[in-house]
């Protein structure tokens, strides 16, 4: 089952420049939470802290305390350890190009080190009808790269992946920015199921994708979560002038 | 659930009211119920830190080799240096018997087979770079810059090899006795068309450098901005006036830090030269006598090298030869960089 | 009319003819040559090459027959030498330019392999009969081996570098994501994503050292006869084509063509079949 998120005094920086300005909130689990806010609000950079992906970038520090479930996340914890807890999907969807379908989603597993044949072809079994591609791809598995699906279905075949660790978050980073309105629908179908397993997390700027699939929504507005409610509330009736101006459309 | 238990600060979730999901409209894939975490325990961050140390220690195994060469030629060039300090770079006594060592003539021929290569190789190498990315069909470009490259996969010592058997009679029969002929008045091109010589060891660099500067012209003349070349059509140039003030003039640091890597190459060439230069240490006005050159002394030289200050003089001109080579290449890097440099660098984040 | 187009002058247009005609020239020129070497290549090497060749060691002046096949053997064991030092430090010197170099340390390190890529070969044999020859008292296989690596080094760092870069961050970042170490992102996702490139700039390294004879003079030294052992002189296709090139006898040049023609085609069949491997090992879809 997924486990909540806690977040407190999170701040974020790019060399000298800082990104998150003292972020608190708390995510339940086994929910969907829906962050928003106009592009450069600090909102991606948020995301990739929960599972330490920010630091991958020279120069960019955190600071602040993040609990996923009872494991702290900057203490203690190393980062790889983390992320096999915490699984991403990124906002393009990024398979490793020289590897089978198959190869993809047991990547997390192989790479770590797991090699046991039988579980590995249970758990692309079940991982690929999870995100909902099985019948898609299961004539060619071993045969077709990763790179050779669609779009829609890369971005599927990249959930897959990312469910076949077993992790207990999903964050999902703008996952249907690339795709077509076909593409974009089956995810958030697929979003709606896994959200029973899953703690998911998703950034997106389309309002109305947060409204269809989370329960919470976060607005992010300069590196400073505004306001974070439910989601109904957020679009309906929020509490903030700034988050009813820009759910509204007056700005950004 | 497992937060409940954590403290709550500012932004806390309300209270889940679970209801559409439950009920909401299924869909007709179910996700079974997740097995136990595959990955667990501890991960060791050790492996990581190692494995980024020996990374860096072969990155500082490169700069350690090229320290490694700067001492092994310091070294070995000591007992030289100390017995004729700067006169050995002006001397052009070349006599292993009396031990007297001047490597003036190797200099001389050094400097006079590159630059006669250069002479023979710029036009000719530009002239093939504008053709390939100016001119030429696209369908031939590649074939073109294929086999232009090819050249540069053929071994020295072949280059060497078709000098000595084809290069140097073609000379010998047709080429020298006209230019002796023609220009034999400025005393360039005078005495005994023995073939070999220094103009057989131009013509030979010349060839061998064609690959490198026309390829890197190439590299450079794509750079330039293809509305530097409509700007100047549109003012009703020919094409070759396009050429010549949009392309040439924009690319002109570009082509000469490729000429200059020409030459670096042509400076430390070998093989090829010590084939058909003729290998005597004199310093003859004509380009039909034979030469010698710093690369090829150390070639003919090296193994035979009895006395330990014949053999450290033989270091310390592959310590010079070092050090123009260097300080060439470096030029001739900063200028190439200079044009190819404004182009979008892919960064990583 | 009142307005006409401004012809282009007479001058003009034949100045860009004859621009046109004359790098249409210097084409024909350069390719003459390269034209001229291989088709004479081929016409004195192929009339040379036969088993005897291939299979005998090179007999004494005078006598007719012998071959190279010790040089043959000599060259693949320098070459095999070369590659087990080189192709690892190049492909890890690479490996720290993209992954670990993007800083100050990182263009120190890529200014001295590219200085290092335009020493002279003869110079880096001389460092190397320094290195192993001085030490060890006598000319081997070895001393070639490393005067070749060094030379392969520099290539093989700049090509694994620029490969690897081309290697999108959002595949890395898919690979952490997963909870998979650096290490073993990069040598198992980036790397091999990488794989076809980089084998090329190892290939490209490999011939351009191939061919080298100059660093093998006073290293390898060259050897009339069989040798199995590491650390004695070792013949080298290279330097017995140059010894037979510049001797006076007609048998030896002919030798020394069949020669020169061997050393292209293994050469040659060395980087195809390499890269033909590296095609059968990748996916089609890719």
């Amino acid at each position: 089952m997924g486990v909540g998120i806690t977040v407190e005094h999170l701040n974020a920086f790019y060399g000298k420049t800082q990104a998150l300005f003292d972020v608190n909130i708390t995510v339940l689990a086994n929910h969907a939470t829906a962050l928003i806010g106009p592009s450069g609000c600090g909102k991606s950079t948020f995301i990739r802290c929960l599972n330490r992906m920010h630091e991958t970038i020279p120069e960019a520090r955190v600071e602040g305390k993040v609990l996923i479930g009872d494991l702290s996340v900057y203490n203690g914890t190393s980062a790889t350890q983390l992320r096999r807890r915490v699984g991403m999907v990124f906002q393009k969807p990024n398979p490793f190009p020289t590897m089978s379908i198959y190869d993809n989603v047991a990547a997390g597993l192989k790479l770590n080190g797991f090699r046991n044949r039988k579980q590995l072809d249970d758990v692309v079994h079940k991982s690929l009808h999870a995100s909902a591609l099985w019948d898609e791809v299961k004539d060619h598995l071993h045969k077709k790269s990763g790179a050779s699906l669609s779009g829609g279905q890369q971005q599927r075949l990249c959930i897959a992946r990312a469910l076949a660790v077993q992790p207990e978050v999903l964050l999902m980073d703008e996952p249907c920015s690339a795709l077509d309105p076909i593409s974009t629908g089956k995810i958030e179908e697929l979003i709606f199921q896994l959200k029973e397993q899953y703690t998911i997390v998703i950034v997106t700027h389309n309002m109305q994708q947060a409204a269809r699939v989370a329960e919470f929504t976060g607005f992010f507005l300069l590196g400073k979560m505004i306001e974070y409610d439910k989601t109904e509330k957020i679009f309906t009736n929020p509490s903030d002038k700034r988050t009813e101006d820009y759910v509204t459309g007056r700005f950004g | 659930m497992s937060n409940q238990a954590l403290p709550r600060p500012r932004f806390n979730a309300p209270e889940p009211e679970r209801g559409s999901p439950e009920q909401g409209p299924k869909a007709a894939l179910k996700i079974e119920a997740r097995t136990t975490p595959l990955l667990d325990g501890k991960v060791s961050e050790i492996p990581d830190v190692f494995f980024g140390w020996v990374m860096r220690f072969c990155g500082v195994a490169v700069v350690a080799l090229l320290g490694l060469i700067v001492y092994q030629l310091v070294v070995g060039s000591e007992l030289s240096w100390h017995a004729f300090g700067w006169k050995f770079f002006v001397q052009s006594d070349w006599n292993p018997v009396e031990d007297q060592y001047g490597a003036l003539p190797f200099i001389y021929g050094t400097i006079v087979s590159s630059v006669l290569a250069l002479i023979i190789a710029v036009p000719l190498s530009v002239g093939v770079a504008v053709f390939i990315t100016e001119m030429c069909p696209v369908g031939l470009r590649g074939i073109l810059s294929f086999t232009t490259e090819l050249l540069a996969a053929i071994p020295s010592v072949v280059y060497g090899l078709w000098a000595i058997f084809v290069l140097v009679p073609i000379l010998r029969e047709y080429v020298q006795p006209f230019l002796a002929r023609t220009l034999g008045w400025t005393t360039l091109f005078s005495g005994p068309p023995y073939g070999i010589g220094m103009l057989a060891a131009g013509v030979i660099l010349a060839i061998m450098i064609i690959p490198i500067i026309s390829s890197i012209t190439r590299e450079v003349l794509t750079v330039v901005p293809q509305h530097q070349r409509e700007a100047v059509l549109a003012l009703g140039a020919t094409r070759w006036e396009m050429i010549r003030m949009g392309v040439l003039r924009n690319a002109r640091a570009g082509i000469v830090g490729a000429i200059i890597l020409g030459l670096g190459r042509a400076l430390g060439e070998t093989m090829a030269v010590t084939m058909v230069i003729g290998n005597r240490p004199e310093i003859a006005k004509s380009l039909f006598a034979p030469g010698y050159t710093m690369a090829s002394v150390l070639a003919n030289e090296f193994t035979e090298a009895t006395g330990d200050l014949y053999l450290s003089a033989l270091i310390e001109i592959g310590l010079a030869l070092f050090f123009v080579t260097i300080v060439v290449n470096a030029l001739a890097r900063l200028m190439v960089w200079s044009v190819t440099r404004g182009q979008p660098a892919r960064s990583l984040a | 009319m009142a307005f006409s187009v401004p012809l282009i002058s007479l001058r003009r247009r034949v100045m860009d003819h004859a621009m046109t005609g004359a790098s249409v020239l210097t084409v024909l020129l350069v390719l003459l040559p390269l034209f001229a070497i291989f088709a004479y290549l081929v016409y004195m090497g192929i009339g040379s090459i036969n088993l005897a060749f291939l299979t005998q060691t090179p007999k004494p002046v005078g006598e007719p027959g012998g071959g190279m096949a010790n040089a043959i053997v000599g060259s693949m064991v320098i070459l095999a030498i070369a590659s087990l030092l080189g192709v690892p430090l190049g492909i890890g010197a690479g490996i720290f330019l993209s992954e670990y170099g993007r800083n100050r340390y990182g263009d120190i390190v890529r200014f001295v392999s590219d200085v290092l890529n335009g020493v002279p070969s003869i110079v880096i044999g001389i460092v190397a009969y320094g290195l192993v020859v001085m030490r060890q008292k006598h000319f081997s296989a070895l001393a070639g081996g490393v005067a070749l690596a060094i030379m392969m080094i520099p290539t093989i760092a700049r090509t694994t570098e620029q490969m690897l870069l081309l290697v999108p961050q959002a595949i890395r970042e898919a690979a952490y994501g997963l909870g998979v170490s650096r290490w073993r992102t990069t040598l198992s996702i980036t790397l091999r994503t990488a794989t076809s490139g980089v084998i090329t700039g190892v290939m490209l390294a490999f011939a351009r050292v191939a061919g080298e004879t100059a660093p093998l003079l006073f290293t390898a030294f060259g050897n009339q006869f069989w040798n199995w052992k590491m650390d004695q002189p070792t013949a080298a296709l290279s330097l017995q084509i140059f010894t037979y090139a510049i001797s006076p006898y007609d048998e030896w040049h002919r030798q020394a063509w069949a020669g020169a023609l061997v050393l292209i085609i293994l050469i040659v069949s060395a980087v195809a079949a390499v890269r033909i491997a590296v095609k059968h090992g990748t996916l089609s879809g890719a």
